[in-house]
């Protein structure tokens, strides 16, 4: 089972950016998916680490793809998917407008933001060129392995969501600008203080979402690790990882360890758990639940 | 040419009332998981939508048939059967937002028009393009992300035709790209083609005060005797911060009624209406008030003042993303 690292979701500072990846070279994932996955607006102030950063994971073996835009709308953005392409690395398509510029016949490889529910679009994606598929965090189990089937037949890897807050929704409107009584144009990088977005409670403070300028994520941390097992025999080749400002490193090695073997769920539970105790798990829209639930090891097992 | 209204009908009984006031175009679904206003008790049979577009050609409206949701993996054969059968039924169009199924419909119903959902979020003039040139798209519905510049933009660089909403519900995430409600549910809009289900929604009352909850989450709180908006996630009220407030939108719906000549400079080609769920003479009201706005537009008359406004049931009204500032 490969481990991928997910583009950084966050608007990090360029210097907290580039010893990230510096971390990540040393740690045993085997590949990286990397640049601007949220908002066009963030881009210009770590654009100049990319190439040093894409350098540095390449020397360190992993497999290196640059990310597009979720929601491309504005013709700046336009612009810079067409550059995006001509860079001649991977491009992971996590906006379908993206396929509009690839040259015919260039392989690429498709995200989770990308609506890939049915064998259909599998199939369809795959004669283009797709040659690796992220599929969306809503799916349930039963259809990962329909896919994962259908996938194999066709050789094309296919990775799920392994980790991470998941990624619900994206917008036109800046929530971060919104909260802050300002327009998505007039931001002034309001989602700059917050490293793992904004703890988004009900109105009984229970915690539920999690704001990240136009996105909205979960408050929760989905986790396949009472899954692994399932996935694997279901034809998954690939687990994919979402950056956290803390302990991601470690992250990485726990689910290392989980897929070669070396320790269950709870153990890798427990570890993340110990360095960051606040957080939640879930696991719900895997086993076909709500997203929010989360199954224990005994439940994981039966479904 | 004057704008196409295309208004949503719920049932035969709604579809009838539609044509009657002067709807140049319907559109509807299947009663399942097929389109994305799967409730209960809602749209067509097979029968009905046969009389349904019988019904309308023989007065002179179009009928276009919502299969808008994403075919369930193993399961595509109900998605493929409902194109067929919009297709026997005489549809004039089908509404599609899953690529997968675009690409079987062009292959095995190339003569039955393509239109592209709301659902498939099409944003700009290349993904729009795109669509067409692959698929044979014909008409889009545009995202409820642009603002009218924006569309004009598009206009400008593609020969396809678009539709926009103008009254209804709003979605303020991208369509067809929000899992919120699954989140919280177990239920969303590209599975199951439901949004916040009602059997989801509880209402408790503490001494007086009234909370709206989905999922168990409470995201609305009322003083007794208040208006207790029904709990969409997206409109609801939570926490942030230091602040409480409706976070993402407020309880609104759209009315974009007064931008209606901006949108007919920006080109568009259809104005629609949202609400398969609503009543008939709702729909009734709604399609009497746009007929008369667009034949005003067309005879360079004035448009009638807040024609609408009636209709919104309490509630707000936004012109949403169709003006820059709503970002």
């Amino acid at each position: 089972m490969q481990l991928t690292v997910a583009p950084i979701p966050f608007f990090w500072s360029k210097d907290t950016w580039s010893t990230f990846y510096e971390e990540i070279a040393e740690t045993s994932v085997d590949r990286v998916v990397l640049g601007e996955l949220v908002c066009s607006k963030r881009l210009p102030f770590f654009q100049g680490q990319i190439p040093g950063a894409i350098e540095r994971l390449i020397a360190a073996g992993k497999d290196v793809a640059l990310t597009s835009l979720a929601l491309i709308t504005l013709k700046r953005e336009r612009k810079l998917t067409a550059d995006l392409v001509e860079m001649g690395l991977e491009v992971e398509v996590n906006d379908l407008s993206v396929l509009a510029y690839l040259p015919k016949g260039t392989n690429f490889s498709v995200g989770p933001l990308v609506n890939v529910y049915n064998e259909g679009t599998l199939r369809w994606l795959t004669s283009l060129g797709a040659t690796r598929i992220c599929l969306p965090p809503e799916l349930p189990l039963a259809s990962v392995e329909i896919l994962a089937k259908e996938a194999e037949a066709l050789g094309v890897t296919i990775e799920v969501w392994g980790h991470g807050r998941l990624p619900l929704a994206i917008s036109g409107r800046c929530y971060h600008a919104r909260l802050h009584g300002r327009t998505k144009d007039n931001c002034q990088f309001a989602c700059e203080d917050d490293p793992d977005g904004l703890d988004v409670a009900t109105l009984d403070g229970q915690p539920f979402l999690t704001m990240n300028g136009v996105q909205t994520l979960s408050d929760s941390y989905a986790t396949t690790v009472h899954q692994i097992d399932q996935l694997r025999a279901a034809g998954v080749t690939a687990l994919r990882l979402s950056p956290q400002s803390q302990g991601f490193a470690d992250l990485c090695h726990q689910y290392r360890a989980l897929v070669e073997g070396q320790c269950n769920g709870e153990a890798v539970l427990n570890a993340i758990s110990g360095q960051t105790p606040e957080i939640r798990f879930s696991d719900g829209f895997l086993t076909g639940d709500r997203g929010v639930a989360m199954s224990t090891p005994a439940i994981a097992a039966r479904t | 040419m004057v704008m196409e209204i295309v208004c949503p009908a719920g049932t035969p009984a709604a579809l009838r009332a539609a044509v009657k006031a002067g709807a140049h175009t319907i559109y509807c679904g299947f009663a399942d998981e097929t389109n994305a206003r799967n409730f209960p008790g809602l749209n067509f049979d097979r029968t009905e939508m046969r009389e349904s577009v019988a019904f309308a050609h023989h007065h002179g409206s179009k009928v276009l048939v919502a299969i808008n949701t994403f075919p369930r993996a193993g399961d595509e054969a109900i998605w493929h059967r409902a194109v067929a059968d919009a297709e026997s039924c005489g549809a004039d169009a089908v509404i599609l937002a899953d690529a997968g199924l675009l690409d079987y419909a062009a292959r095995h119903h190339p003569n039955l028009r393509r239109h592209l959902s709301v659902q498939a979020a099409a944003a700009n003039a290349d993904m729009v393009n795109y669509y067409a040139d692959t698929f044979g798209v014909k008409r889009v519905v545009l995202p409820r992300v642009l603002s009218v510049p924006e569309i004009a933009a598009i206009n400008a660089e593609t020969e396809v035709e678009t539709e926009v909403f103008v009254f209804g519900g709003l979605c303020v995430m991208a369509e067809g790209r929000c899992s919120l409600s699954s989140y919280a549910t177990g239920r969303s809009p590209n599975m199951n083609g439901v949004c916040s289900p009602a059997s989801h929604v509880e209402y408790h009352d503490h001494n007086g005060v009234l909370d709206a909850q989905l999922g168990g989450y409470t995201i609305h709180r009322a003083q007794k005797g208040d208006a207790a908006p029904y709990p969409t996630l997206c409109k609801g009220c939570f926490t942030a911060g230091e602040k409480t407030d409706y976070l993402f939108e407020d309880p609104v719906s759209l009315n974009a009624e007064q931008l209606i000549p901006q949108l007919q400079k920006a080109g568009v080609t259809a104005l629609k209406i949202e609400g398969r769920q609503r009543s008939r003479s709702y729909v009734t009201q709604v399609v009497r008030n746009f007929r008369e706005a667009v034949d005003a537009l067309e005879e360079g008359r004035p448009l009638p003042q807040g024609m609408l406004a009636r209709l919104s049931e309490g509630q707000a009204m936004t012109t949403g993303a169709y003006k820059k500032t709503w970002r």
